[in-house]
């Protein structure tokens, strides 16, 4: 056999392309395969060999032709490794063909003859694979392909004694019978150094550590089954990541039908408080058409309307998020008795947000709680009186008199009443649309003060203390709520004349013309023209009533002494003759314009094709946007609430503009 | 947030009270695409908007292929026509950190900075006063610049490295697990690193060097400048800064939805330390 002239026809034929159907595979190869034939040394057993190895090879549809080329070639570059001397070296043109011819092993034949075939495709210069291929081979010792050659000598070594080592995953797809290698006799010289090599490299690729039971051998056999499977585009560049993924899959099996995963739990819980808002908005539809019927008007108002007016400014919570806060705010208003309620808008916070509602309770519903709040204050108040006097006689009995301080601490100013003033509404909130609200406390003018002098953002829990200088008095839904009455108070507009004073003007003399407090809407508004509304502020009025330095929206001389005081005070009354002038403060009345000159609120107005937004520049983010829509035709013209949503967790009380 | 997915990135970072309006939204899905093709750009994002007193400033992004590279700015008042910025250097930064306040919303507006010089004359030296005019377009471009380099973040194996140099997108980021949503060490500045090479041996021999080279939000300063949040029941991780407040990044946990945007008056939160 020795040296055999190198093949001496290369049809010329064009070969398909690599992506062509089996039939046409089978085709080619049948056509390859005559050339073959006509080789005399080949004799005819080669044509029918090579016609029923046609078909058992295009069986191996699933494999690629990439890698059913490589196969081969690595079978033969084992061959030529392993073989004995008669195996010239591969680059010395494809003597291989000729292999068959010592053996009598038809089998044989047949895998040769699919190695010819298959090198005669790759002779045509097709592929790069080719290049690839030719690159990498010439290592013997370092071959990339070591798995398959592995897996290949797995056939030769053992399969002439305990049969092939054959991997039992239906997924492994270069299980040997599918390509029908031979099994040897023991034709096979033994290359005994090397084998013994390639054997230890397979027992140290088999080996397992205590720490896991994945050897390196099946890591490797799984990731190329994966890449296999996956195609990736470029697998080269997400080699890391694949690595990575299927160390972890091993070990993290899927989920188990019977548990959940923990981790996901929290969210599984917010996933049912949800729901449970949805199911009992639902309620039923027999139960909605009843309701309707009943119900002439509910509390709550058209947050989605209102919601979508303010996306068209750009402002606002997405539309699921919209609808869940509807679906809480009725919940809220079937929980609470309540008479009108609105949202006002989302605080954010550090650990937490806020969804704060705007409420007014039923007449004489409140009474109840407010009435246990003060009665602990009160209580409080009590005992510190009477622990004064009994310290100052203590201090009579001694000797040396210590002197007397002279300080006294301010009076503290007393809180408005509810439904009036700065506590004209109540507030209610709660972190996420499903959990239980919360009811905010009336909030104190001493808060309000010390609020304007702070800056600090909220956590998100209600109880959370505010450390602070000046220290603040009370804790984050003290704040909160103090923060909730200077953002409402400041930012809330609406365009003149939508509002009108009620008819009542008997008690203008007695509040000291400070303001009116009440107003309604009013029924003959017709709205002004877009632009007018933007030309100037003169248009935009506030509705709410201000807060004066002293945090009421009323005044109180603070020196006007209850009983109480004037029982205490006897004896310091005289050094005090001197009471500060405290000036009646007087703010701006309702339902006028705060020239810029008094107050700073600029706004910004940006006229938009169908809704005007006006934004507050104290509150930039987000806050202070009033809303107009002006159907020119028609003849409503519904008009959106000041939204406060404040993004900011602040109250900036700088001036806008300047620097510093 | 990459203007592939323009409308659920802006739905899902919707949470902060600040989007766009539907009209905004649809002219900004047209005109990105044809700013991708014009510029060339391999992945364009939407950066967001710093509010002005008259208008406002749409931000944009383009990004060439190596994710790390210097991205190119461009800004828009109407959302329709984009204007490309200048990459912004360390002398613009120096100059506009003496403006305050907001931004008026006219880029060729000019602010006035007076300024004490001391100029020799002969023997004399005396001190002038001298009026610096600052263009709002160089505060915009340092604003944008300073706050891509503090705040601006991706969660840790979302782009790898490759041996040979450029960073790519790592199409194989499945998400962040739950568990490691909420911690700040998952998530990465978008810059390049600064204080990778101050970490100890040991703490390096954990990384890995083809997703961990970039720094983490961990050791940000001030501490606590970042607030986690799980919003919609817990399905969604949201960032937001404190220190340039109006930035929000949000990621929802086990996809592959990730992404920031900047929606504020572009003023750093200087007070941060007295708020926590």
């Amino acid at each position: 056999m020795g040296d055999l002239p190198p093949y001496p026809e290369r049809p010329p034929q064009q070969p398909p392309d690599r992506r062509t159907s089996q039939a046409s595979q089978r085709q080619y190869s049948r056509d390859q395969v005559q050339p073959l034939a006509a080789d005399p040394e080949e004799g005819q057993q080669i044509a029918p060999d090579a016609q029923r190895n046609a078909p058992g090879w295009s069986q191996r549809g699933s494999l690629s032709q990439q890698e059913s080329l490589l196969m081969p070639r690595a079978f033969q570059a084992e061959e030529a490794r392993i073989g004995s001397m008669e195996y010239p070296s591969m680059n010395t043109g494809f003597p291989l063909e000729f292999q068959p011819q010592p053996y009598s092993d038809e089998s044989r034949i047949q895998a040769a003859e699919v190695t010819t075939s298959l090198m005669q495709r790759l002779q045509q210069g097709q592929s790069s694979l080719f290049q690839q291929l030719d690159s990498t081979f010439p290592e013997p010792p370092v071959n990339p392909l070591d798995p398959f050659n592995l897996y290949q000598t797995d056939q030769f070594s053992e399969g002439a004694q305990h049969g092939p080592y054959i991997r039992d995953d239906p997924a492994l797809q270069f299980s040997p019978s599918e390509l029908g290698f031979p099994h040897y006799s023991a034709e096979v010289p033994e290359p005994e150094p090397l084998e013994l090599a390639v054997q230890n490299a397979k027992a140290y690729l088999l080996q397992t550590s205590i720490s896991c039971d994945l050897s390196l051998y099946e890591h490797l056999v799984n990731l190329l089954t994966k890449i296999l499977n996956q195609r990736p585009e470029d697998p080269l560049s997400v080699l890391e990541s694949l690595n990575r993924t299927t160390q972890w899959e091993w070990f993290h099996p899927k989920l188990d039908t019977l548990r959940d995963e923990p981790e996901m739990q929290p969210t599984y819980e917010m996933a049912e408080k949800q729901k449970a808002l949805f199911t009992r908005s639902g309620g039923g539809a027999e139960g909605e058409q009843e309701m309707e019927e009943e119900v002439g008007e509910t509390p709550v108002p058209n947050i989605m309307e209102t919601a979508f007016y303010f996306e068209q400014a750009g402002v606002g919570l997405s539309s699921d998020e919209s609808f869940r806060i509807f679906l809480a705010m009725k919940q809220l208003a079937e929980q609470q008795p309540i008479h009108t309620c609105r949202f006002w808008g989302k605080i954010l916070g550090m650990n937490r947000s806020y969804l704060v509602a705007e409420v007014e309770f039923r007449e004489g519903e409140e009474e109840a709680e407010e009435e246990e709040v003060e009665e602990m204050t009160e209580g409080g108040e009590v005992m510190e009186a009477h622990g004064e006097e009994e310290g100052e006689e203590d201090e009579e009995k001694t000797v040396d008199i210590i002197p007397k301080p002279v300080w006294k601490p301010p009076p503290v100013i007393p809180k408005e009443e509810s439904r009036s003033g700065a506590n004209k509404y109540l507030y209610f909130v709660c972190n996420e649309p499903g959990l239980p609200w919360t009811r905010l406390p009336h909030v104190t003018p001493a808060q309000i003060v010390n609020a304007r002098k702070i800056k600090k953002f909220f956590t998100g829990y209600l109880d959370a203390p505010v450390v602070s200088y000046p220290p603040f008095p009370g804790n984050e839904a003290n704040y909160l709520r103090a923060q909730i009455a200077r953002i409402s108070a400041a930012t809330q507009v609406s365009p003149l004349g939508f509002y009108q004073f009620s008819e009542e003007e008997g008690d203008e003399e007695e509040e000291g013309g400070a303001g009116r407090d009440s107003y309604e809407e009013n029924p003959d508004f017709e709205g002004i023209p877009v632009l007018e509304l933007v030309d100037s502020m003169a248009n935009w009025v506030h509705h709410t009533q201000h807060i004066l330095p002293q945090g009421r929206c009323t005044w109180v001389n603070p020196l006007q002494k209850t009983e109480e005081e004037e029982d205490l005070g006897e004896e310091e009354e005289k050094a005090d003759e001197g009471p500060e002038e405290v000036e009646q403060e007087v703010g701006p009345p309702l339902l006028t314009n705060h020239a810029p000159g008094t107050l700073d609120h600029p706004a910004v107005l940006q006229p938009l094709p169908a809704v005007l937004s006006g934004r507050c520049a104290l509150q930039p983010l987000a806050g202070g946007l009033c809303l107009c829509q002006r159907a020119k035709v028609g003849n409503t013209s519904p008009l959106g609430w000041v939204l406060v949503m404040s993004h900011d967790e602040s109250m900036e009380n700088q001036r806008v503009g300047g620097t510093g | 947030m990459d203007a592939d997915s323009l409308l659920l990135s802006l739905e899902l970072a919707s949470g902060s009270g600040q989007g766009l309006s539907p009209d905004r939204r649809a002219s900004l899905l047209t005109s990105l695409m044809l700013v991708k093709r014009d510029y060339r750009y391999d992945r364009v994002l939407f950066w967001g908007r710093i509010l002005g007193l008259v208008a406002d400033y749409y931000i944009a992004q383009g990004l060439s292929e190596d994710q790390l590279a210097q991205r190119k700015t461009l800004y828009s008042l109407n959302c329709t026509e984009w204007s490309l910025l200048p990459p912004a250097t360390e002398e613009m930064v120096a100059q506009s950190s003496v403006v305050k306040g907001r931004f008026m919303g006219d880029p060729s507006y000019e602010y006035e900075h007076t300024e004490l010089q001391k100029v020799n004359e002969g023997d004399k030296v005396f001190e002038e006063e001298i009026v610096v005019q600052i263009k709002e377009e160089t505060r915009l471009v340092s604003v944008i610049d300073q706050i891509d380099k503090a705040v601006a973040i991706i969660p840790r194996g979302a782009l790898f490295k490759t041996p040979f140099g450029p960073t790519h997108v790592n199409r194989t980021f499945e998400g962040l697990s739950l568990s490691e949503a909420k911690k700040l060490s998952s998530y990465f500045h978008f810059r390049e690193p600064v204080e990778l090479k101050n970490k100890t041996l040991l703490e390096k021999a954990d990384l890995d060097p083809s997703l961990d080279f970039m720094d983490s939000l961990e050791h940000d300063i001030p501490k606590g400048s970042w607030s986690i949040q799980m919003e919609r029941g817990n399905a969604l991780v949201v960032l937001r800064s404190l220190l340039w407040p109006g930035l929000t990044f949000y990621h929802a946990p086990r996809t592959k939805h990730y992404g920031y945007i900047y929606v504020g008056t572009g003023e750093k939160n200087m007070d941060l330390p007295f708020m926590l």
